[in-house]
């Protein structure tokens, strides 16, 4: 070997060995076989004949390729009602929903920052909270009060406080699907466009203002341009979340046959037409990469507001008379987003027959009660339920290891992308790490039903095992937890890090003993997020539970499919106190760690 | 025998080369600077040194055993170098205390309980850091962080102390008492150290030589006094001395007299220049050097002030003549006037001389 030829091995060998290197290429081949494995499997998985097709067409021939499934689904005579109609119901309730969202998270953003609504400080607290809850948490309320006798089992309250039955389109379908979860999805534009708002230097206003321009031109030319990004920002978001949502258009929609693609890929799955189902989650991907392509495009760097503003001057719209009537508004939205669902959630759990709603039919028996072979078929209150507390405890393990697991890959991604900042590696893990964030949460699991539910190499088939849910789940996480942990990282200077190599400390001592203990405060908000979203998580494991890994939402389904909705909402209020506390428990044990 | 021995290393950072091909050895218990512009790759040198850089090519050896070998493709990893480093902004580990950070090291070469209690009290006792050691450094005056990030070196016992700017960040008083403290340190400890610092003050009072570096080269490894009063080039002649060094273009001439150096505002005599006639030169003169006397003189050459600055045990008078303006350091203060007319006397054999073209020292025999 020549000279040159040996320096640049010897080179080439010292930089492999750098521990951001090793880790780099480490966390690819994982992000690789967290996304980019059960994506092409998925690709294949609509390519070639499936055993399943034996049942349809006489040429199937499992294994070999074929157009079959996509004539199926895009030419054939079921098309309309498998891919068309259930596309055109998804892009029209997600365009709607993003849209109302949009609107009451920007107004309520704007009064909370910009005027002197009274009480912004306490409206402020509770916006996000309908964020929190799971969210068909709503969808199970409005069934509580406008379900008609179209589905069977009790009706709901209005029948009973009106004696009028809800007409079908006010209890199932496009309305109540888009307003409960616009309810759901609004805060995301709040908290973008109130940090949007708390950035906007209001010298730029004042000046429109010196300029003599009217308080509504300054709205209109001034602020709302630059708020514009914010707000893109957040359709889209809301757009991508709600078109890959799976709860509410289930509970809402099938009961009058009005499927969304999401709907349509769970039932295609349990009809045994898998590859339907996976050209569903291919064009659910599709719609969500080129939204989130145009959304790049059209406000470029912009589209993530940073807070920057610290002592800017805010000036404050006065409101006039307009001040209580504001506050009204938006007490009645947090009410009906929050409040009236959960104390009609409670009082559903607490009522001992359906539609009987005296007081003395009042009881805890669907909490605590001994199983009655009269009551719900024999089964007991949750809190005594060895099946619901068994998901409870499959619940409370998933989500502590996946916040967990993904905290972890967060460091170790913001690690190896800020040691390695400016190489090609970093850029790729990086932008690799935003991957899941394209994929819609049913079609996420469409793709791990594709590859998991067979075995591969000696691997056996992971379909059915906890830790195919606790894979699934991190990897939907990694884009949040990877952000936090890069932020964090940034803040831990590298010569800590050195500082321990001269002291002799390995990698490990090195990460375990510094840069775990200070990017780990920096990092809580990653894991929180990563707790509170697998605990309410269905529309991502739907597809990959089986009753030995049930979780409580997949409980809250089975009981809501079986119209059993005391247990149904008694899970649901079970699962928002886990979330809760367990929140409060990250921050208790978060903050302690702070003010060392 | 050299501690530190560096051989044509360079290190490029994307398309900059911030170290290029520089060769340099430091002779056990030796204080050597590393003093230049900013940018010029000090700090590059001594991470190389420390390990914490892989250089692109050349050799280093430490204690006669080599660390980094491009050929070889050997490195060894800083915590096996045995040497110490103290950062610019300390590095102090925020999340443990003094007495943890100062114990990391002894920890992680699981140094028995005891007798690490015993070191840490004797590191923080001899940088006067009693009773602090529960402290965080968040809670401790930036001279107190710079104790403890010195008594975190100290403890490990290396035998070479590597340190980048230690006091660029403390006031001046403080850095005035720290510097006597890294003094008293290396006279005590007897280990190499490589210092780094573009405050050539403090080159000048700690090293044992210095070595002026600029864009990634060495451009003069001498004792101070040396680099001060033979400046190996125009560049260092420049950039040592405040205030900087008087430089005069012109041309060596033969006149009837006999060699001269004839200059813009100024004519010398020039006797050692002789083989030099005809070249292009520039003349360099320390400030202290130029005499001032008053009124009008036949050999000195005369001047108006133009600025008079006085600074406490020293005055700086600036004096313009045909257009240029001569620094001159008076000890004490001075009743000058601005816009009198001054006379400057220069010594002949107090100045230097560099060819313009490549700024090299033409040697004048002068000691
Ligand atoms: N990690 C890096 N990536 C890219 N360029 C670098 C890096 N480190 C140093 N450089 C470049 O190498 C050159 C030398 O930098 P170095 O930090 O060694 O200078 P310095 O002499 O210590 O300067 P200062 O006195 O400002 O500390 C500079 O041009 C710098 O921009
Ligand atoms: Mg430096």
């Amino acid at each position: 070997m020549n000279e040159s030829a040996s320096l640049f091995v010897n080179r080439l060998g010292l930089k492999l060995r750098q521990p951001q290197v090793i880790l780099g290429l480490l966390l690819l081949v994982v992000l690789a076989g967290l996304v980019v494995v059960p994506f092409l499997q998925l690709v294949h998985d609509t390519a070639v004949w499936q055993e399943a097709d034996r049942r349809m067409s006489r040429l199937a021939e499992p294994g070999d390729w074929t157009l079959f499934h996509y004539l199926r689904v895009f030419a054939g005579p079921l098309s309309v009602n498998i891919f068309y109609r259930p596309l055109i119901h998804s892009l029209a309730t997600s365009l709607t929903i993003a849209l109302t969202a949009m609107l009451l998270g920007g107004l309520m953003a704007w009064l909370v920052v910009r005027t002197d609504m009274p009480f912004k400080k306490t409206i402020a607290v509770f916006a996000v909270i309908p964020y929190v809850l799971p969210s068909y948490t709503l969808a199970l309320a409005w069934l509580d009060f406008f379900k008609n006798e179209r589905i069977g089992g009790a009706v709901g309250i209005c029948s009973y406080l009106f004696g009028v039955s809800p007409p079908d389109w006010l209890a199932y379908g496009f309305v109540p699907i888009v307003i409960t979860l616009s309810l759901h999805y609004y805060p995301f534009t709040y908290l973008l466009v109130s940090g949007a708002l708390v950035s906007l230097d209001s010298n730029l206003e004042e000046s429109g203002e010196v300029l003599g321009a009217s308080r509504f031109r300054i709205l209109r030319r001034i602020t709302f341009p630059l708020m514009l990004p914010a707000l893109i920002s957040a359709f889209i978001l809301t757009f991508s979340r709600a078109v890959g949502t799976f709860g509410t258009p289930y509970f809402l929609g099938a009961p009058v046959r009005y499927f969304t693609l999401s709907t349509t890929i769970y039932s295609s799955i349990v009809n045994r037409t898998p590859a339907v189902a996976y050209i569903g989650a291919l064009v659910l991907i599709l719609i969500s990469m080129v939204i989130i392509y145009l959304n790049q495009k059209v406000i470029g760097e912009k589209s993530f507001v940073t807070i920057a503003g610290k002592g800017l001057l805010r000036r404050v719209t006065l409101l006039g008379r307009w001040r209580w009537p504001a506050f009204s508004l938006m007490a009645a939205l947090i009410g009906i987003a929050v409040f009236v669902p959960l104390l009609l959630l409670l009082w559903q759990t607490l009522m001992l027959y359906p539609n009987d709603y005296s007081l003395g039919n009042l009881t805890l028996h669907y909490w605590i009660g001994k199983s009655q072979a009269t009551l719900a078929e024999g089964e007991s209150g949750i809190l005594r339920n060895a099946q619901i507390l068994g998901s409870a405890w499959n619940s409370i393990c998933l989500s502590v290891i996946v916040a967990l697991v993904t905290g972890m890959m967060g460091i170790l991604i913001g690690y190896a992308v800020v040691r390695g900042r400016k190489t090609r590696l970093a850029a790729v893990l990086e932008q690799g790490s935003f991957l899941p964030y394209l994929i819609p949460s049913i079609a996420f699991g469409a793709i791990y039903l594709a590859l998991f539910s067979k075995s591969i190499g000696p691997l056996p088939p992971l379909y059915g095992t906890f830790l195919l849910l606790v894979l699934v789940c991190v990897a939907k996480n990694l884009p949040f937890s990877a952000r936090s942990g890069i932020s964090s990282m940034m803040q831990v200077a590298g010569e800590l890090e050195e500082a321990g190599m001269m002291a002799g400390a390995t990698w490990l001592q090195r990460f375990r003993r510094i840069i775990l203990p200070l990017t780990l405060a920096g990092s809580l908000s990653g894991f929180i997020l990563a707790f509170i979203s697998t605990m309410r998580e269905l529309s991502l494991i739907i597809l990959l539970i089986t009753p030995e890994t049930r979780t409580l939402t997949t409980m809250t389904f089975r009981y809501v499919e079986q119209g059993y909705s005391q247990f149904a909402d008694a899970i649901i209020l079970l699962i928002v106190l886990l979330v809760v506390g367990g929140e409060f428990l990250a921050r208790r044990i978060g903050g302690k760690r702070e003010t060392i | 025998m050299a501690m530190i021995e560096i051989e044509g290393i360079t290190k490029r950072f994307g398309g900059v080369t911030a170290v290029d091909n520089l060769s340099l050895a430091v002779d056990a218990g030796e204080f050597l600077t590393l003093l230049g512009p900013s940018g010029c790759g000090k700090t590059t040198v001594l991470r190389m040194i420390a390990g914490l850089e892989v250089p692109d090519a050349g050799e280093i050896r430490i204690a006669g055993k080599t660390v980094f070998s491009a050929q070889r493709g050997l490195f060894v990893s800083p915590g096996k170098r045995g040497i110490g480093l103290v950062f610019q902004s300390y590095a102090l580990w925020p999340h443990m205390s003094v007495r943890q950070n100062v114990a990391f090291g002894l920890e992680i070469r699981k140094v028995d309980p005891e007798e690490m209690k015993r070191e840490v009290a004797e590191a923080l006792a001899y940088m006067h850091l009693e009773g602090m050691e529960d402290r965080y450094p968040q809670q401790m005056s930036g001279g107190q962080q710079q104790r403890v990030a010195l008594a975190r070196m100290l403890v490990a016992r290396p035998g070479v102390f590597l340190m980048d700017e230690p006091l660029s960040n403390l006031d001046a008083k403080l850095r005035i008492e720290m510097r006597a403290e890294i003094k008293r340190l290396h006279r005590e400890a007897h280990a190499t150290t490589v210092y780094v610092t573009h405050d050539q003050t403090e080159a000048l009072t700690l090293s044992s030589r210095v070595a002026v570096m600029e864009r990634g080269r060495l451009m003069q490894v001498a004792p101070p006094r040396e680099i001060y009063r033979r400046p190996a080039s125009l560049f260092v002649a420049d950039f040592i001395g405040s205030p900087t060094i008087n430089l005069i273009p012109g041309k060596i001439v033969r006149k009837s007299e006999g060699v001269f150096f004839d200059g813009e505002a100024l004519s010398l005599p020039a006797p050692a220049l002789a083989a030099h006639i005809g070249a292009e030169v520039t003349a360099a003169i320390r400030p202290e050097e130029i005499q001032i006397e008053t009124g009008e003189n036949e050999d000195a050459v005369s001047g108006e002030a133009y600025a008079v600055l006085p600074a406490g045990s020293e005055t700086i008078v600036q004096i313009r003549r045909e257009g240029r303006i001569f620094n001159v350091r008076v000890i004490g203060e001075t009743s000058f006037d601005v816009g009198e007319n001054l006379c400057m006397r220069f010594l002949p054999e107090a100045v230097s001389y560099f060819h313009r073209n490549g700024g090299d020292r033409i040697d004048t025999g002068r000691e």
